[in-house]
Parts: structure tokens; sequence; C-alpha cells
């Protein structure tokens, strides 16, 4: 096996003695005190990630942006600076290389943020490069370059406005989501998004690699007050799973088009060709097949990713991913079903431990993602933030 | 660091000896390594179990781990508390998060199980692998 890389926080973890993994190739806190602890941190206060094994992939020249509308089903052309898009990289035939943000900083410079994997997520950077073709455009892995810390959880525009100033004093609560900026925390150059993968409100800092310590660092010291937790990958999955969030590998891959998951609103068929345009194109025109769902299992144990789901005994699916959902003390699980088993209420069994453990299909996202909680928005404007709509 | 009127088993469970029967839980140790569990499965009440043999499974938020009985009999009460609250496995690990008594058939069994000494020393080394 190849050995492990570290992030620049590496230390600082072991540290505060965080327990640590191998994830995507490099060596990461799973936990720092207990994961259910991290959870509330990030859903009630405020919560900061060492998100420096992400993968940053530098496009610039005059070609940039066609380039990366060539890449990826999402349209870019019409991305203003500062904006952030979700969107994939897929393979001709559909299946997804990794999903990913695109942050248009300028015209004929953008960023692409991907998931970690192993050797600087070198997979994705292949990827680029292979396809690049005729176009205008250096493209750059700029992953060991850069650190990067999410700060996530209903404080933490409070806190990480305290630090940061952005270009042309703009204050921090003007970025609205999906927009970045560069600015500068406490003398130190930053580029900052209103973005996140916990389903709270929160930012995403990146900066360069050497600078990530202190950055990291003044947060948890100004944090303290605030309630602020360093927060592993074990919490980072149970607040994205209670939101329903795509984990690449887990609920996607290179087998599962976006049109199955629930990620066709980011495929935009009016657009100029893009990489697997005509496969998706034929999979719209055919129907889906199969279909990403949520599941309720109400007891029996904690699905866990590549379990069996049966109807009847026949294999209808699998699961993606499965968890204890610590804002709603339940269990749930996202499940790829063919397409028949998908309607709300459809009964399904997942094989957990040799056992048929009962299971219904229910609407995603389990919590509501902050921006969707608008009618519980009077309550959290009081300060109940503990209290979450819960959908079933 | 582990109470010293209890037994311990190489995978982690204690054993406290009653003059009816055996209650069994999982060290603090196993509870710190599991972390966070969050789901627990237990045999039934009544049910014969060998020495050895799993009677149950528990489930924290990244992991599944078994648990083995330290002797041979017939289970007497499952900690049904457990059901709704299987944090006590992490909080109180020795007391309210017990798991299973034991009505035993050879009570000579429980005495090949380590003290709290012994225990102590078999964590460090396994903590050194």
């Amino acid at each position: 096996m190849q050995e492990l890389l570290l992030t620049p926080l590496h230390e600082e973890h072991l540290k505060l003695k965080a327990r640590m993994i191998p994830f995507d190739g490099f060596d990461m806190p799973v936990q720092y005190t207990s994961i259910i602890e991290e959870h509330f941190a990030i859903r009630e206060k405020v919560g900061i990630f060492d998100v420096s094994h992400m993968g940053e992939i530098e496009l610039r020249g005059k070609d940039a942006l066609s380039f990366t509308d060539y890449l990826v089903p999402n349209s870019v052309m019409n991305m203003r600076d500062g904006d952030i898009k979700y969107t994939q990289l897929c393979y001709p035939h559909g299946g997804q290389v990794d999903d990913i943000f695109v942050y248009k900083i300028e015209d004929d410079f953008v960023l692409l943020v991907v998931n970690a994997s192993p050797n600087y997520s070198i997979k994705d950077f292949n990827w680029i490069l292979q396809n690049s073709g005729i176009f205008d455009v250096e493209i750059s892995n700029k992953s060991p370059d850069y650190g990067e810390v999410a700060v996530q959880g209903p404080v933490s525009e409070k806190l990480t406005g305290l630090l940061v100033k952005l270009e042309g004093g703009i204050p921090l609560k003007e970025l609205k989501r999906f927009k970045s900026s560069y600015g500068e925390f406490l003398g130190k150059r930053i580029l900052i998004s209103h973005t996140g993968y916990t389903g709270e409100d929160g930012f995403e800092i990146f900066c360069d690699a050497k600078d990530v310590v202190h950055i990291w660092n003044v947060i948890l010291t100004e944090g303290k007050k605030l309630g602020i937790k360093p927060c592993g990958l074990g919490a980072r999955d149970t607040t994205r799973f209670e939101v329903c969030y795509w984990l690449y590998g887990n609920d996607i891959d290179k087998t599962i088009n976006p049109l199955e998951t629930g990620q066709g609103w980011t495929v935009k068929f009016g657009k100029d060709n893009f990489i697997g345009k005509e496969a998706l194109l034929q999979i719209k025109e055919r129907g889906i097949r199969r279909k990403l769902v949520g599941l309720y299992v109400a007891t029996g144990g904690i699905p866990r990713h590549k379990m069996d789901v049966k109807k009847d005994g026949k294999k209808v699916g699998y699961i993606t991913s499965g968890n204890y959902c610590p804002s709603l003390k339940k269990v749930y699980a996202m499940a790829i079903l063919d397409l028949p088993y998908t309607e709300k209420e459809t009964k399904v069994d997942i094989i957990i431990r040799n056992r048929d453990v009962k299971a219904e299909v229910v609407d995603m996202p389990f919590v509501k993602p902050v921006n969707k909680r608008q009618e519980n928005f009077t309550e959290l404007r009081r300060g109940n933030v503990s209290k979450r709509t819960e959908v079933h | 660091m582990y109470p010293k009127e209890l037994k311990y088993t190489k995978t982690h469970e204690w054993a406290r000896e009653t003059e009816e029967f055996v209650m069994v839980g999982i060290t603090s140790f196993a509870a710190e390594e599991l972390s966070d569990i969050v789901y627990v499965e237990l045999r039934s009440e009544g049910g014969k179990i060998e020495k050895g043999s799993s009677f149950g499974t528990l489930e924290s938020i990244k992991a599944v781990s078994d648990i083995y009985s330290p002797v041979s009999g017939e289970i007497r009460e499952v900690n049904s508390k457990l059901q709704n609250q299987p944090e006590l496995l992490n909080k109180d690990p020795y007391g309210e998060g017990w798991i299973i008594s034991i009505i035993p058939v050879e009570r000579q069994e429980l005495n090949g199980l380590m003290n709290a000494e012994e225990y102590e020393k078999f964590v460090e080394e396994e903590k050194g692998k």
C-alpha cells in the first residue's frame, strides 16, 4: 500500500489526540472526542474541519471557462466572478469520475475543488488533463499547495466574521451562499466561500498550506467561548448524511449517473457539448431504471455500504450509505433501488448480518439543510436552534 | 483503573459474580474503542449460551462489534434500557450499562479469566500492537 499523505494540520490532530484513520490516501482524524458531540457542535454552535485533503485544480487561460463547460454537465458560461456551482465530472457513458465544485474566479481563472483521492486527487487531474484537447488552458494540480478548513454551524458567520476581511471591505454577512471572495485572515491571504457539506450555515477557507496551522489554531482559540469543537470525518459523515448530500465512492461512483441520484438538476442538456451528454440524453429519453432513495429503518441495525436490499426475497438494489442520525435519534439509509420499488412507503428488506431488516422508502433529506428550513426560520431566529423539522 | 472486583476476557467483556448469577458487560476500554454506541442487539432471555459464543452485537457510528459470553449458562436477564439508551454503555459501562446476566452451569469457567491488573496489562499490550 502507498504511504498515507499527511495534511499540514496532521500534527495538530495528534496534539488534540484525534483518532486517525486512512481516508482517500490521507491519514485523517475521524473523531477528537465523540462523533455525536462533534455532530451537535456543528448543528447547534460551530465546528471546524480540516479539509486540506480536498483537491484543488486550477485552470488558467483564455479557454478556462469554455473548457470547464465542456468538462461538466452544469452550465458554467453564465457564471459571474465569485460564483460557485456544484456539478460532476462524467465519463462518456454518464457514470461519474467525481462530484466537484466549480469556482469561477474570473474569466481566465477557474478553480475546481475535487474530492480527495490517493496521490493528491491525481485521478481527477489526469482525467481533466487528458480531455483538454485543443483548449487553450493551463491545468495545474495545486492540491499540495492549498490548506483548507471548513467552519460550519449556526454561529460560524459570527466567528469567521471577526477574523476575516474580504476584498473591497465587504462584510462577511453579505457574502451570499455559493459565492466566494478573496480576503485576509489576520493578514494571511485567503479565498473564502459560503459553502459546506453539513447542511448548516458555514464557510470554507482556502489558504497557503503553510498558513493553515495558524488559521486553524486562531479559529479554535477564538471560537472557544462560542462552543467550537474540532470535528472529524465521523461528524462530517453524520451531518452530510442527515441532509442527504452525496458522498463520492458511496452514493455515487463510476457506475452511477447523475440522473439516477437526484443530481439531475445539475445536468443542462440545453448547452453545448459536454462529456457524457450523449449517453445522459439517451438515458433521459429511455428513462432511468433505478434511483437513489431514502430508507427509514425502525429497528434491526445500521445499514452499511453495499448491503443488499430485497423485496420478497429478490434483490432489488443495495445500500449506498446508512447511519444513525444523531439529530433525529433514528436510523436511515440511502439506497439505489430498481425503479418499481422507489415509490414512497414501499416496504423492502435490508440484509444485515444475514437477517431481513424491514425498511420503508421515505423522502430525502432526513433533516432539512439550513437554507430549506424556512418554516422553522422564526423559531431558529428565536434561538431555538436545536428544534428542527423531521420530514417523516 | 479497571474495577478490582470484576473479571475480564480477552474480548473485553467484564464478569461480576453474584450468588445466583453472573453479570456481564463491556469494559471502559471497549466502550471507548467503539465510541458512541448507537445500536444494541441482544439474544433473548431464557436462551442457552456457551462460553465464548456471541450473545449480541453492538454498533457504533463507525463500527460493529460482537460481544462474547465469559461463561456457559442460561440468559437470566438482558438490560432492556440499552434498547433506547445505548449511550449507557459509553457513560457507565460497569453500572447502568451492564448488558446481560447469566445463570452459569459451571462457575469454574470464570477462573480462567483475567483480574483487573492482568487485564490492564493485556490492554497495554493490545494498544502497542
